[in-house]
């Protein structure tokens, strides 16, 4: 924090909001614990000598022992629990950290080209975001992810598709009041396309709004993974996600929680981080807003 | 207000026709039917089975076909249930629905501005801080992870209700509908105690305190209803996480009602009951979106007149 003190160095808006998150505690300890999370489902796997797919039958429902190889044991099919557990976060934070970038990329392009251009574009396109909007949203997305064909591509292809709508609603005002403003007048007077505008001034101006919603995104994209997973509709087994390795622990939580209770609290730990996350970068960015 | 009421009409029979359509399509064009994944059946018999249910038929036939029973309430035989239209399915499951998701939503709604409002009235109060933690864990955890936790704690370690079905009265109803209400409780406190904080910051507070009208007068007949304004638009959304929630929480408590329904026929492409569970589940969200609007026209002006 020593270098925010240095007022002689002119910083960028974004570096000086930036600069505010880190004064956050709850939000940078989010942080810190997320990477953990992340590096942990990523590489913790390879510390292992097998895979979560491997069943080794002479290891059946082995109990927690930290002593032991397994360390928070196996299920019925002698399939290690942490390493499962891992993979399952692998897949889950993929979908929600890839799941959210496109779904804010498409949103900004079309709110920032309705918001833009104007006139009759733009009724038309809040028309078909105000009827897509009228869908319950989970029902769109099983209906989409059956049209798909169900398997992973087409669980991400349906979350995206109902996901990318907040935020284009977010970045059509935006873009709406900036179209008004003398800058773009300027840039239009100097011989720009629209194209370019959009591309050079538009996208750029919301992208503070747009940092501040996209990590709502993504754990809004998790859950709805692991909500359809769960169901039975999403990440099907053998593969491992956190919605069916909760539905597989919930079978057994009568006798023996720990199924239930490791993917869970590791499903709760980061939709918990990205929240907080995500308060703090809406405090860092609009201050006037609380 | 009367053009308001019929903008607003307007605009949901839009909508209504829009998910008919959309969903329709969508089912015709998803891949595998309920037949395909059976073992091989011969042309003949495939050729009846699809003369039965209209699938011979061009879409567009079909598409006219399914609208007008929609509007008589025949949304036509369930692929799965044989002796089942999809209409009996739809009316034996409501009931079980409807209670546990009235229930669930008059709880979350008179604990969330209960707790909103004594949280903005003694702000940093212990109370405060305790339904901000509850506010902050019922937003973060999801809802399939507390109910499993709430089954083996109070049905399986306490043995205070049942584990799940629907055969102790009063006491089934429990933890369903806890479980169900608590993400909303979550957010309408939120909503609530930030907006009842702005209201008693607003100009029309102050000077009713300044005219010395009492501070509970001042609370119950000035304040809330601007404070009550934004859990009033909340109304819609509210009715959509019931709707969501309730498919998972009837799963999980393997209670009989719509959103169980919904699941099994996602899984077993039973088209005819996912379009009809679809087409009641759209028309309840736009009648509830329709009544919030309404409601918050005839308690602000300035909604009117947009």
């Amino acid at each position: 924090m020593i270098e925010a003190d240095l007022p002689a160095r002119p910083r960028s808006e974004l570096s000086l909001r930036f600069g505010r998150f880190r004064q956050n505690r709850l939000a940078m300890a989010s942080v810190v614990v997320l990477t953990f999370i992340v590096v942990a489902c990523f590489l913790g796997p390879f510390l292992f000598p097998f895979t979560g797919q491997d069943a080794d039958f002479d290891a059946i429902n082995l109990g927690v022992d930290f002593t032991s190889i397994h360390l928070f044991g196996t299920d019925d099919f002698g399939r290690d629990l942490l390493v499962r557990t891992l993979e399952g976060g692998r897949v889950s934070l993929t979908i929600g950290f890839l799941g959210a970038l496109v779904a804010g990329i498409i949103g900004v392009m079309y709110g920032a080209v309705a918001g833009f251009v104007g006139g009759r574009w733009d009724r038309v396109m809040i028309r078909v975001i105000e009827i897509l909007y009228a869908f319950p949203y989970v029902i769109l997305v099983i209906l989409l992810a059956m049209l798909f064909g169900g398997g992973n591509v087409a669980l991400f292809l349906a979350i995206v598709f109902t996901l990318w709508l907040t935020p284009a609603v977010i970045v059509r005002a935006q873009a709406q009041s900036l179209a008004r403003r003398e800058f773009i007048e300027a840039a239009r007077a100097g011989g720009m396309t629209r194209r370019q505008i959009i591309v050079t001034h538009i996208v750029p101006n919301t992208l503070s709004t747009v940092i501040v919603y996209g990590s709502l995104l993504v754990p809004e994209v998790i859950l709805s993974e692991s909500f359809l997973s769960f169901l039975g509709i999403g990440v099907r087994e053998p593969q491992a996600s956190w919605g069916n390795l909760i539905q597989a622990g919930r079978a057994t939580m009568s006798t023996d929680i720990r199924l239930l209770l490791l993917p869970a609290t590791m499903l709760a730990t980061v939709l918990f981080c990205l929240n907080f996350i995500a308060d703090g970068l809406r405090d860092a960015f609009d201050p006037n807003d609380r | 207000m009367l053009l308001f009421l019929i903008r607003r009409l307007a605009d949901g029979l839009l909508t209504m026709a829009a998910l008919l359509t959309l969903t329709f399509f969508v089912m015709r064009l998803a891949p595998g039917g309920p037949f395909s994944s059976n073992r091989k059946i011969s042309p003949t018999i495939r050729a009846n089975v699809e003369a039965a249910y209209n699938l011979d038929q061009p879409l567009v036939a079909q598409y006219l076909r399914y609208v007008r029973g929609v509007l008589q309430f025949d949304f036509g035989p369930s692929f799965r249930y044989r002796d089942y239209t999809v209409a009996d399915i739809l009316l034996n499951g409501l009931p079980f629905s409807l209670t546990i998701g009235l229930w669930a939503a008059l709880v979350a709604t008179v604990t969330g501005v209960t707790l909103g409002i004594l949280g903005a009235l003694k702000r940093n109060s212990l109370l405060d801080y305790s339904t901000g933690t509850i506010a902050v864990i019922g937003i973060a955890i999801p809802i399939f992870v507390l109910a499993p936790l709430m089954q083996v704690y109070f049905a399986v370690m306490l043995r205070w209700f049942p584990v799940g079905g629907w055969n102790d009265g009063w006491r089934s109803l429990v933890l369903p509908v806890v479980a169900l209400a608590l993400p909303n409780i979550a957010y309408i406190s939120r909503l609530t105690r930030n907006s009842m904080i702005e209201t008693m910051r607003e100009n029309y507070v102050r000077t009713a305190r300044a005219k010395g009208i009492g501070r509970g007068r001042v609370i119950r007949d000035h304040a809330l209803t601007g404070a009550i304004l934004p859990v009033v638009a909340y109304l819609g959304p509210a009715t959509a996480a019931i709707i969501t929630g309730s498919i998972v929480i009837e799963t999980i408590f393997a209670l009989p009602g719509i959103g169980r329904h919904f699941v099994d026929a996602a899984l077993n492409r039973d088209y005819p009951l996912v379009m009809g569970i679809t087409i009641l589940y759209g028309f309840v969200l736009i009648t509830f979106n329709i009544g919030a609007d309404i409601l918050r026209g005839w308690l602000d002006p300035r909604v009117r007149h947009d």
